[in-house]
């Protein structure tokens, strides 16, 4: 059985340079890669799903690489990350749950010495449905400046026997941060929290 | 008049394979999307020369971003399309000011050509409101294997002093054509049509 399906890739970049407030002179950037895969468990309840983690670390590394690309290149401008999944209706959670080890592991690996968790979500629905990723400082989860998720989607995705799967980066804080907390240049403890 | 940029995302779409058939080479749709501050939210203004000013500014901004994310010369780009979506506070002809008198110009230009009529889609709405941009060739708009819509959609936007606006460039038509009609390879490319 192929475990390794894909269907579909979507890459959405934004740039945002001001919301309501001033322009603050730089530039937040946010980058989505969305994969549609064939679930291969679709329609029936498998016992062992772990080979399927195992085959998603190169299609992991690879939509990390393009996440990177498409905010420039340069994984050292990436600050911030997250995961998600949506589970077509004939899967179950369970088989969004296998991108967390390869989707988070794969950007750890590609940005280097990224210290924090990555945060995640993930959900059953239908063609079209939306996912808010959570997003959050790449080296220390209690960065409030940082706190952020990203809407993404792929329309008409993911049929009833489809897996989409997602990573988010950006290269830095909300654009009118300012409700304090933990600054990236207070980051001391290196313990992926602070 | 300058547009006042707040955000700007690009998307691009690549499907590999469609009902368990490759598509090879993958069809490729990107979709770019300003959102900017509506110069006339709130009150009746006759003139909307500032609005097709602006239309002229992001016909070579959107289409470029577009260009970049798919990787290719102007030349090689093979359908198009453009949509606006207005907030709350303005009306539906903003939206026609932007895409009608002068946002085609710099759209072909960028093309290198592009005699047909480039589709498009207005609507008024709210934040996260998707618009179905329409998708025709650029050379000849009776090429039936182009015919296509991609959806596009900012989830914060349009605020009501807002409007969206999308331009949409593929270097393909859908990714199974097979219902008949002018092909690309029969395109005369003079009149716009065929």
């Amino acid at each position: 059985m192929t475990l390794i399906d894909i269907r579909r890739i979507c890459t959405v970049t934004e740039e945002v340079f001001r919301e309501t407030g001033p322009a603050p002179g730089h530039v937040l950037r946010r980058a989505a890669v969305m994969a549609v895969l064939t679930n291969p468990f679709a329609g029936r309840y498998e016992p062992d799903i772990l080979p399927m983690m195992e085959a998603l670390k190169a299609p992991g590394l690879a939509m990390a690489k393009r996440c990177i690309d498409a905010l420039g290149g340069d994984p050292k401008a990436v600050a911030g990350y997250g995961k998600g999944a949506i589970v077509g209706e004939a899967g179950e959670l369970e088989h969004g749950a296998l991108w967390h080890v390869p989707g988070g592991y794969a950007m750890r690996e590609l940005l280097g010495d990224a210290r924090a968790i990555v945060p995640s979500t993930k959900k059953v629905g239908g063609p079209g449905a939306r996912l808010d990723v959570p997003i959050t400082h790449i080296n220390a989860s209690y960065v409030r400046s940082h706190f952020d998720a990203m809407e993404v989607g792929v329309p008409g995705h993911p049929r009833s026997d489809e897996l989409v799967y997602v990573l988010v980066m950006t290269t830095g804080a909300r654009i009118h941060e300012r409700v304090g907390g933990l600054t990236p240049e207070q980051i001391s403890v290196w313990d992926g929290q602070r | 008049m300058k547009a006042d940029i707040r955000k700007i995302t690009v998307q691009l779409d690549e499907t590999l394979s469609e009902m368990g058939e490759a598509v090879s080479p993958p069809t490729r749709r990107a979709v770019a999307c300003a959102v900017i501050a509506n110069p006339f939210a709130g009150r009746f203004e006759r003139d909307l020369t500032a609005l097709t000013d602006i239309g002229a500014e992001l016909g070579d901004l959107l289409t470029k971003r577009c260009l970049a994310a798919l990787g290719i010369e102007g030349g090689r780009a093979e359908s198009f399309g453009k949509a606006a979506i207005v907030g709350e506070g303005g009306e539906l002809e903003h939206a026609a000011a932007i895409l009608h008198p002068k946002m085609g110009t710099p759209v072909r230009a960028a093309l290198t050509k592009g005699p047909a009529l480039i589709p498009s889609a207005k609507k008024m709405g709210g934040l996260g409101a998707a618009i179905d941009v329409p998708l025709g060739h650029k050379d000849a708009a009776y090429v039936r294997s182009h015919f296509d819509a991609v959806e596009a959609r900012v989830p914060d936007a349009p605020r009501r002093g807002e409007i969206v606006v999308a331009i949409a460039i593929t270097d393909s038509g859908r990714p199974h054509p097979r219902i008949g009609g002018l092909t690309k390879g029969e395109i005369k490319g003079e009149d716009g049509l065929r």
